[in-house]
């Protein structure tokens, strides 16, 4: 508290030369950041229309949503670090808790059983995507690092709980990206690479025993990965009807609201999981490299903000933040282009649906507050 | 928490963050480059592939059904054509209620009330935007009518198809035919490829035979569809770029019969409430004049479809109107075969014509107490070959039989077309039968009855017994005759017509041959016998031939059909009529210069000569005046 309140002074003092600038600052907001992620959301809403057939009232839905999580952003990004690490226990045990409830009392949906309702319908699982790296940072911040090895055998506890409980929902998608999040924070925080190869090597065993806790229809989706022709009409429908919209859009797409795979609705999933392969379609080669370039820049930036964050925890966090979403993209593209197994990750930022994109702002938010609060300490 | 801080080194701390930042963003956008190789792969490199997939996804090839060859007469007075008619159909997406719909639709009597289940299952199943079809054809009045209601059909509509019409009704049926829907044994045996988008293929007469000609050819069109089927509207979307061209469909070929349709009409007015057959052709070409077979019915009801009510009534009717006479019914040719035979008789010197025989009425084989019967009970009295021919006197025949014998029979029939297919161009030809020694040994099991008995020989002599004929047969035959032996392949077909260049190909008479009997004394002696039956003072027919503006020569026959008992009371009132015999008549015209021949039956017309003769009579009448009008 008494370091936010200088740099409360501290920036504040430093602001005044334009009004705007100031209020920018004020706000704790990220130039850069906030420009290359309004950019995604609006090329992102661009895709979406032509994706959802031209539908008014989804995109209207989706911009709403989209306003919803820039104000979340907002908000996140005036909380000081420090807030959040001391809140950071109780978001993570809170989120635990809410997680055993969905087991015990959630409603089902689409085959699982992973939301809440509490007067609103909400899934806890997108609020670990934050709490756990959250968790990890905290857990780090006052320990040596690199940490030792029991600190480890901790860490990799409290990823394990909250991934199992959601893998449980069943949701591998989400599980992946948090386990995602925490590893990135033990390798972030230094740990010795003897551990990371031995950990490595131990996920081998760890495959198998996680095929046994796979669903029929999550085995189903492996398989079909290296033989989608196996079954043209059944599982491998979706990948095979994405590599033929992307590949038939060619370097430069057949253009905006042209995609035969798309318009004509052979493309399933196309303005959720699978609309990577709508902008691969209408944009070609060129589109999609230009959206993966706006996230670079994203992923870029976020790294940067961490080297710049003044204590463990800001730059764990920030560190975890910026690379799980790499992962995230990574995962959406290698799914939909048919690299890795049909996982449900929406592209970020770009897939229709309103928890993720809150998730993934407030987590923008977090960036822009470590930004802000930088420069305490000496290089 | 706090104490701890100080104590961290936050300088060692960052680098090392900064090296496995480094380390762990330059795993994950490895990992985000293979993405990019993977895209280069699909969009570049394989883009060609995709792009043919693709396309092949989008594209639907609809079938494009060629119209059928039209059928006209010799005149080219139109037989067959294609009309447009609306049919009833129901889109299922787009009815609220399909069960009430279908209710109310019952209620205006547009369809049967029994067929709502059916048709509900259809609309429950399939693709929801599928039509599915209610009615086949709407009459004027039922299209009138819905018209007003239409308003409270959503999802119903009429839709204009082409249908197979007939204008004559029943006058053609047998020897036109019909088209009917093609059924699974249709499609297993036509080309799928030429019959992709068709609906209705022919199943009888010339529409069955000449089909290769009517039917045409398919065309396709592409259509951009959704992946459900679903066609998109050319006009909404872009995606119609670049689609492979369309192939229309080649028309079928328009076929010209040899048919007439007055000499037709005629006909079949003169078989009206009867059962039986009429063939007329023309004995220099082989062409086919009038082809009928009574009752008739109707083909449209094939073309557009029937209930299964009106097919069984069809079907089970005891008159047969689906049964076509001309060609698949064999009768026993009765006594219209003395002509043929008397020649066969004169050139293997069975007889001469000098030869005379006193008919006291019946005739008895040696050694046998049967009385084979004249029928003239009284007897002919004496009787040479001509007063055999022109007074029909079945003893003559009985008392050369012996002579004859049944192989002679059998080998001279056979040359007149007896016993085999005449080759006309309508499919189903029955071939009859001529008996001979070897064909009774071939078809029986029982010793005694492989056998030829000498009896067998007297009564096929007077054309009964096993010996069966169709009419198309005896009008071959009689033509044959007219030509004094000279055979020409009936057909019913003269010119066949290319849709788009309207080039005619004509179809050119078949010379068969000629039967092999050359004395010209044979001939004059047999025709002037067939003269005689029409116009001569004792002919059986003169009642028909008298007055006629014309030369003719003729043959009855009397077809007995149910075998009467030895001295039993010959009485015509107590047979039913449907056992009474068949009566048949053979003739030609005019006398020197043959252009018709005419072979008619009537089923149970009990006298060939009083109820058959004024038939052909009156269609040779038709035909020769109305030859004078029109020259050829």
């Amino acid at each position: 508290m008494r370091l936010s309140k200088t740099q409360r002074i501290y920036s504040s003092r430093s602001s005044g030369e334009s009004s705007l600038s100031g209020l920018i600052r004020n706000l704790n907001i990220d130039i850069p950041l906030l420009v290359s992620l309004l950019l995604i959301c609006g090329f992102g809403l661009f895709v979406l229309y032509s994706a959802a057939g031209e539908s008014s009232e989804l995109l209207i839905n989706q911009a709403i949503r989209m306003g919803v999580a820039l104000i979340v952003m907002l908000i996140v990004a005036q909380l000081p670090p420090d807030f959040l690490r001391r809140s950071t226990p109780w978001a993570y045990f809170g989120g635990l808790v809410l997680l055993v409830l969905v087991l015990t009392m959630g409603d089902i949906g689409q085959g699982a059983r992973r939301w809440l309702n509490i007067g609103i319908r909400f899934q806890p699982s997108e609020a670990m995507k934050l709490a756990v790296p959250m968790m990890m940072a905290w857990y780090l911040h006052d320990r040596d690092i690199p940490p030792k090895l029991g600190h480890i055998t901790v860490i990799a506890v409290l990823i394990a709980v909250p991934t199992y409980l959601i893998a449980k929902q069943p949701d591998l998608g989400t599980s992946i990206l948090i386990a995602a999040s925490g590893v990135i924070v033990i390798i972030l925080a230094g740990m010795s690479f003897k551990v990371i190869f031995g950990l490595g090597a131990l996920s081998i065993p760890g495959a198998f025993l996680l095929w046994s806790f796979m669903q029929d229809y999550q085995k189903q989706r492996v398989l079909t990965l290296f033989n989608p022709d196996s079954d043209p009409l059944g599982a491998g429908y979706n990948i095979i009807q994405s590599k033929i919209a992307i590949g038939s859009g060619g370097l430069f797409g057949k253009g905006w609201t042209n995609g035969s795979q798309a318009q004509l609705e052979f493309l399933p999933e196309r303005h959720t999981d699978f609309i990577f392969a709508v902008l691969g379609e209408e944009f070609g080669l060129l589109g999609v490299i230009g959206l993966l370039a706006l996230y670079m820049f994203v992923i870029g930036r976020g790294l940067y903000i961490a080297v710049q964050a003044h204590d463990t925890y800001s730059r764990l966090l920030a560190g975890s933040i910026s690379l799980t979403f790499l992962v995230y993209v990574f995962v959406n593209t290698a799914m939909v282009t048919g690299l890795v197994p049909v996982v449900g990750v929406p592209l970020p930022l770009v897939s229709f649906g309103g928890t993720s994109m809150v998730t993934l702002m407030a987590g923008f938010g977090i960036l822009m507050s470590i930004h802000s609060y930088r420069k305490l300490l000496p290089h | 928490m706090n104490l701890l801080s100080p104590i961290k080194d936050h300088r060692k701390e960052r680098h090392l963050f900064i090296g496995r930042a480094l380390l762990a963003s330059g795993i994950l956008f490895i990992l985000l480059g293979l993405v990019i190789v993977r895209l280069v792969q699909l969009q570049v490199f394989d883009h060609e592939l995709f792009a043919v997939k693709s396309q092949g996804n989008r594209v639907r090839i609809q079938a494009v059904p060629p119209i059928r060859g039209l059928v006209f007469d010799r005149n080219g007075v139109v037989i067959a054509e294609n009309l447009p008619a609306y049919q009833l159909e129901l889109i299922p997406e787009q009815v609220s209620d399909v069960s009430d719909t279908l209710t109310r639709l019952a209620a205006l009597g547009l369809i049967a009330s029994a067929d709502i289940p059916r048709f509900e299952a259809q609309s429950g199943s399939g693709q929801r935007f599928k039509p599915v079809t209610l009615r086949l054809r709407m009459t004027d009045e039922e299209i009138a009518s819905f018209a007003i209601q239409r308003p409270r059909f959503p999802g119903v509509n009429f839709q204009p198809r082409l249908v197979r019409h007939y204008p004559h009704d029943e006058l053609f049926a047998h020897a036109v035919g019909y088209v009917g829907a093609l059924n699974t044994s249709d499609l297993q045996r036509l080309d799928p490829a030429r019959y992709a988008g068709s609906s209705h293929t022919g199943k009888t007469g010339v529409e069955s035979s000449f089909e290769d000609d009517l039917h045409g050819n398919a065309g396709f069109r592409h259509l951009i569809a959704n992946a459900r089927g679903r066609q998109i509207p050319a006009n909404t979307t872009e995606l119609l770029d670049s689609l492979p061209m369309d192939e229309t469909p080649d028309p079928g070929s328009n076929i010209y019969l040899s048919l007439d349709i007055e000499l037709q009409r005629v006909a079949f007015d003169a078989l009206e409430g009867r059962r039986g057959s009429i063939v007329a052709l023309d004995p220099t070409t082989g062409e086919i004049l009038a082809l009928v077979s009574a009752p008739s019915f109707d083909p449209n009801l094939f073309a557009v479809g029937m209930s299964t009510a009106q097919y069984d009534e069809l079907q089970n009717n005891l008159d047969r109107p689906l049964f076509n006479r001309a060609v698949r019914g064999t009768y026993p040719p009765g006594s219209t075969i003395k002509p043929m035979l008397s020649l066969a008789a004169l050139e293997t010197g069975a007889t001469n014509l000098t030869r005379k025989t006193v008919c006291i009425g019946y005739f008895q084989l040696e050694g046998n107490e049967h009385r084979y019967r004249d029928w003239k009970p009284q007897g002919h009295g004496p009787v040479d070959l001509h007063d055999a021919i022109a007074q029909s006197c079945d003893v003559y025949f009985y008392e050369i039989s012996g002579d004859l014998g049944i192989d002679n029979m059998h080998e001279y029939l056979t040359r007149f077309g007896l016993g085999s297919q005449t080759g006309v161009d309508v499919l189903g030809e029955r071939t009859g039968l001529v008996p001979s020694k070897e064909w009774k040994r071939n078809n029986f099991r029982d010793h005694d009855n492989k056998r030829w008995y000498d009896g067998e020989t007297v009564i096929a002599s007077i054309g009964q017994g096993f010996m069966l004929a169709t009419p198309l047969q005896l009008a071959s035959a009689v033509g044959t005759l007219a030509l004094r032996g000279s055979r020409f392949r009936p057909h019913m077909v003269a010119a066949i017509e290319d849709p788009l260049s309207r080039e005619k190909t004509l179809v050119e008479p078949v010379w068969l041959g000629n039967v092999g009997i050359g004395n010209e004394l044979y001939w004059d002696n047999v025709l002037e016998a067939m003269h005689n039956v029409m116009q001569g003072p004792q002919g059986t027919a003169r009642a028909v031939g008298f007055g006629a503006p014309y030369e003719m020569a003729g043959k009855s026959g009397t077809a007995q059909i149910v075998s009467i008992a030895q001295d039993a009371e010959y009485n015509e009132d107590e047979i039913e009529e449907r056992q009474r015999d068949h009566a048949l008549f053979i003739s030609f015209a005019p006398y020197d210069d043959p252009r018709i021949a005419v072979a008619v039956i009537v089923e149970n017309g009990s006298s060939g000569s009083n109820i058959a003769a004024p038939i052909a009579k009156a269609v040779m009448d038709k035909y020769l005046k109305y030859g004078d009008d029109a020259p050829e």
